[in-house]
């Protein structure tokens, strides 16, 4: 948690020109702002900055797909779809697709899987109720 | 259904806690929230499960402890719907890690999800344990992993190949099962796959030497073609960023060639004209195509010479360079630094733009740009880099300045071509960011400049110069103020003017003026006063004419609350007051501090460094100084180590009561073996005719001793006397007593193997001729780590021998620490056998054993 904060401090108080990468405790930070939303993400030594830059597009232009148009509140009561849409691009730190249009098709597939359980249920429970009325 | 146990709904919850208006508030909502979860945890109620398990998430990212929900997550997982087990496994790894022992009763619940017929619960189920397995589970499931590596759904393909990434960073050993699978996943066509496939291949070849042999003959090939195809495919809308058909492709493809071209030339040949195709063909005005040309540059740097490649990748980082974009310039500057060790020449060129660099608003940029400065330093351009670099100095921010500070002191010890641009230089630095300054620098500048004896008037009126300017730089002050209490004459009379010098008459009253206001300085600390209180005892021998103001000056501090500066006004005023006629030999000008030895004693802070021309310029060896314990065992150490006249120390000792500039103390150099009793003795009774040039360097030396454990390292051989004094501050029984040790014995090597040295050290107990307390020191002489070290002695009859436990068994490689153990050897035979001892040592490299045997026949005859 403190390394959240702390990292926040730094990201904040940098201007709007500068570069987007920061070194903090000797690890390489990249940090991307959409309107009032920072993105950052902690790499490696060896990594690509300006890849990781790429990514975090990346990742917003699906949730942007997603939510249709997404802003902050999207994120913050819809944090589990997020974490999901985040699962299906990097596991492990890696990239794991390049094509939103992959990705989309996952994820709505398996919101699907969720619609019908959650239909089965409901008529399941209908008819319980129904019946011990 | 009790409607509390339900709960409210996610959504609600959230709004409940941003609509608080103070913390107090979030925390009583999330208390009430929490207590709710529990109550149904302990119900075990099914229905609300997931929805709590959400609310406990997001509890979670506000900071808020939520171990209790652990279980709650193996019990969603375990279930058998899908969204109970979506939610379970995003809860596992939200929520915990892979130190937490409840992890492993998931074992069993992901290996039966990975044999789901469901291929979205498999996915679940790899997704999770990519991101947090154990090693222990990653052992257990690797073999159900390796199997899903060719399922015929290419979404679980991709993510069984970035599990198994993790599987073989928990697990090395691992590493071999998935070659083969590997080389069949480089084939693909599907991009998600090719990309995880490539990930995979690149960290087994990391993690396995003969991965990386195999990958290299068989699949360079492949790749090399799987990359031009991408480079000349068509548009292919989903793939399609900034106009370049999946750049990730791209960068995951250039980093294996990488990897597996780096150290092979025939690989290497294999990639040229794709890379050259690469570096030359892509655009370079979106961040898609920078990356990939970031990534072509590194490759180019990393694989074995083409010379045409390299200019090339060169070029692109110069273009790179004068990008407005930050990030271009930063990743530049990152690339410009790996690129020296493989060009430097070509980067030369490029030296004036990254000098703007450092002066760049961003601090990212100016920090590489500063690091690439340092390394650009060669002896041709180091004239004109430090200019620059000490100009901007003065308008660089107050956080950048100590990193700008320690560069610059270091170009110029590393690179100064004469001791006069040193001084002017350090000079400067000191002016401007003296605060930022680290003792060892100041120390050696001291150093330098008492070698430049030349440069000595010189050096005295430009920092007498420097101090009417600005007085607020506290190593400045005590540079100035050590010199002009030294050199004070030479400031008076103009001595040893320099063409370039303006004449300036300083009186001697001027020059007591600046070092009383040195003492005045309420920013003075404890270091500064005491300098400035020697420099102004040595004023007084040197301008007899202030000697009363200068008496009233130093007495002032005769009721300092400070020990130190009470015990010199003290000392000072009686020399002063009743002692004129041992004072100017007392304070007589310091005899020329040995560079090599100083310089020897630095803390290895400072990098490598390399001398220059030769006599004149600032020659300073490496080498690390003996550790240094609490200063005063060192002392004493030393004392047992360093025979007045026959050891290193003991010749520098020499130097010091010998190169002399006043007659009056030739007997001080007959009288070094008594040196250390005879000062201790006058200065108590101030009796007579004592080597007197020690207790100059005393108070100097514990001036800075006081304060600073390097100095003090720094100057311990100097201080050899001087540890009299200090035994008066802190031992009041028995000061004498190190001095009667007796004849010290040089210390010698015991023994010495290609792999280890044993050196021993000697002290007797007063009174006690017989026995010798040796102390050894193992040093490790290899680049392989000693464990279960033990060192067995055997000695003949006429000896007795006892050893003490060693300080540990665990010896560090190359000289990066030693292990010391203390004998004690009793000759029944002393004056007429000397000591002779067997010994056997015995460790372990690498869990192999090793004997070294031998003996020891070069003890002082008189041990």
């Amino acid at each position: 948690e403190k390394a959240i904060r702390e990292l926040s401090g730094v990201i904040l108080s940098r201007g709007p020109k500068l570069c987007n990468f920061v070194d903090w405790k000797g690890h390489k930070v990249v940090y991307k702002r959409y309107a009032s939303l920072y993105f950052c993400i902690c790499i490696d030594e060896e990594d690509n900055e300006l890849e990781a830059l790429e990514v975090i597009h990346h990742f917003v232009e699906i949730l942007d797909r997603y939510f249709g148009s997404v802003c902050e509140l999207d994120l913050i009561f819809n944090f589990h779809k997020a974490y999901y849409i985040l699962d299906e691009l990097l596991i492990a730190g890696e990239l794991q697709e390049s094509s939103k249009r992959t990705i989309a098709k996952l994820i709505s597939a398996q919101d699907n899987l969720v619609e019908v359980a959650k239909e089965e249920a409901s008529s399941l429970s209908n008819i319980i109720a129904q019946a011990t009325k | 259904m009790n409607p509390f146990s339900s709960g409210t709904r996610l959504r609600d919850m959230i709004r409940a806690i941003r609509a608080c208006k103070t913390a107090a508030e979030e925390r009583a909502v999330v208390r009430k929230e929490c207590a709710a979860i529990r109550a149904a945890i302990n119900e075990n109620d099914q229905d609300y499960r997931h929805r709590n398990l959400a609310k406990l998430m997001f509890i979670h990212m506000l900071g808020y402890p939520t171990h209790f929900g652990q279980m709650e997550c193996l019990k969603l997982i375990a279930s058998p719907g899908f969204p109970e087990k979506r939610i379970g496994y995003l809860g596992l790894m939200l929520l915990l890690d892979e130190r937490q022992e409840v992890l492993m009763l998931v074992t069993n619940s992901v290996k039966q999800d990975l044999n789901h017929t469901n291929q979205y619960i498999v996915g679940l189920a790899l997704c999770a344990l990519g991101n947090i397995c154990s090693a222990e589970m990653a052992r257990d499931l690797a073999p159900e992993v390796e199997r899903l590596l060719q399922f015929r759904d290419p979404n679980i393909r991709k993510k069984a190949a970035l599990c198994s990434i993790r599987i073989i960073k928990k697990v090395p050993d691992l590493a071999e099962n998935f070659i083969n699978p590997v080389a069949a996943l480089l084939k693909e066509k599907h991009h998600g796959v090719l990309i995880t496939g490539i990930q995979l291949c690149t960290d087994l070849c990391k993690v396995s030497p003969e991965a990386l042999e195999y990958f290299r003959k068989k699949c360079t090939d492949g790749l090399v073609r799987t990359l031009r195809d991408l480079v000349n495919s068509p548009y292919a809308p989903e793939y399609d960023i900034a106009g370049i058909t999946d750049p990730f492709l791209h960068i995951r493809l250039l980093k294996l060639l990488r990897v597996l071209g780096q150290g092979d030339a025939d690989a290497s040949d294999a990639m040229n004209d794709i890379l050259a195709q690469v570096a030359t063909k892509t655009e370079s005005n979106k961040n898609a195509g920078n990356a990939i040309l970031y990534e072509c540059v590194e490759t180019i740097m990393s694989i074995e010479d083409n010379g045409g490649l390299r200019v090339l990748a060169i070029n692109i980082l110069g273009r790179f360079l004068s990008n407005r974009d930050n990030n271009i310039r930063y990743v530049a500057l990152n690339m410009l630094m790996r690129a020296i060790t493989v060009d430097a020449q070509a980067v030369q060129r490029h030296r004036s733009t990254i000098l703007e660099c450092v002066k760049d608003s961003d601090a990212s940029i100016r920090k590489r740009a500063l690091e690439l400065v340092y390394l650009l330093v060669n002896e041709s351009n180091v004239k004109p880099l430090t200019k620059e670099l000490v100009d901007y100095l003065e308008v660089s921010d107050q956080d950048f300045k100590g990193d700008l500070t320690a560069k610059i002191c270091s170009i110029i010890e590393k690179f100064s071509p004469e001791k006069i641009w040193y001084i002017d230089q350090m000079l400067k630095v000191l002016t401007e960011a003296g605060n930022f300054v680290k003792d060892e620098v100041w120390h050696a500048l001291v150093v330098v400049i008492s070698n430049a004896s030349d440069l000595h008037g010189y050096t005295v009126r430009a920092l007498f110069r420097a101090l009417q300017t600005t007085a607020e730089q506290e190593s400045l002050v005590r540079v100035a103020v050590w010199c002009i209490g030294e050199y004070g004459d030479l400031l008076v009379n103009n001595a040893g003017m320099l063409n370039v010098e303006d004449p300036i008459t300083v009186t001697e009253s001027d020059a007591v003026d600046v070092v009383e206001s040195a003492i005045k300085r309420h920013a003075s600390d404890l270091t500064t006063k005491s300098m400035a209180l020697i420099a102004l005892l040595k004023l007084s021998s040197r301008f007899p004419s202030c000697s009363g103001r200068i008496k009233d000056i130093v007495v002032q501090h005769k009721g300092s609350l400070v020990l130190e500066l009470q015990q010199r006004s003290l000392e000072f005023n009686s020399i002063i007051e009743k002692h004129q006629n041992i004072r100017s030999a007392l304070v007589e000008r310091m005899p020329v501090l040995d560079e090599a030895s100083f310089g020897g004693r630095r803390a290895s802070s400072l990098p490598n460094t390399v001398s220059t021309s030769n006599g004149t310029a600032v020659k300073l060896p490496n080498g690390v100084a003996k550790p240094s314990a609490a200063p005063l065992v060192d002392l004493l150490d030393l004392s047992d180590d360093v025979p007045a006249p026959s050891s290193s120390g003991g010749d520098f000792l020499q130097d010091l009561l010998g190169v002399d500039l006043a007659p009056a103390t030739q007997s001080g150099t007959s009288q070094a073996p008594k040196a250390g009793t005879d000062v201790l003795l006058d200065l108590l009774s101030i009796g007579s005719n004592p080597a007197q040039d020690n207790s100059v360097s005393t108070p100097d030396i514990l001036s800075s001793a006081q304060d600073h454990k390097p100095a003090i390292a720094s100057l311990d051989v100097l201080a050899a006397p001087s540890n009299m004094m200090d035994l008066l501050d802190g031992f009041t029984p028995a000061p004498p007593k190190p001095a009667n040790n007796g004849p010290a014995y040089p210390s010698i090597v015991a023994f010495e193997s290609s792999s280890l040295r044993l050196t021993f050290n000697f002290s007797k107990q007063p009174g006690n001729p017989q026995t010798t307390t040796i102390s050894g020191t193992f040093t490790n002489l290899s680049s392989n780590v000693f464990t279960d070290f033990v060192f067995q002695a055997a000695v003949p009859k006429f000896l007795q021998l006892h050893l003490d436990p060693a300080s540990g068994n665990s010896l560090p490689a190359s000289g990066n620490g030693t292990i010391t153990q203390s004998l004690k050897v009793t000759n029944s035979q002393h004056g007429k056998k000397p000591l002779v001892m067997r010994l056997r040592i015995a460790y372990k490299v690498d869990g192999k054993d090793v004997l070294e045997e031998g003996q020891i026949n070069n003890f002082p005859r008189d041990l």
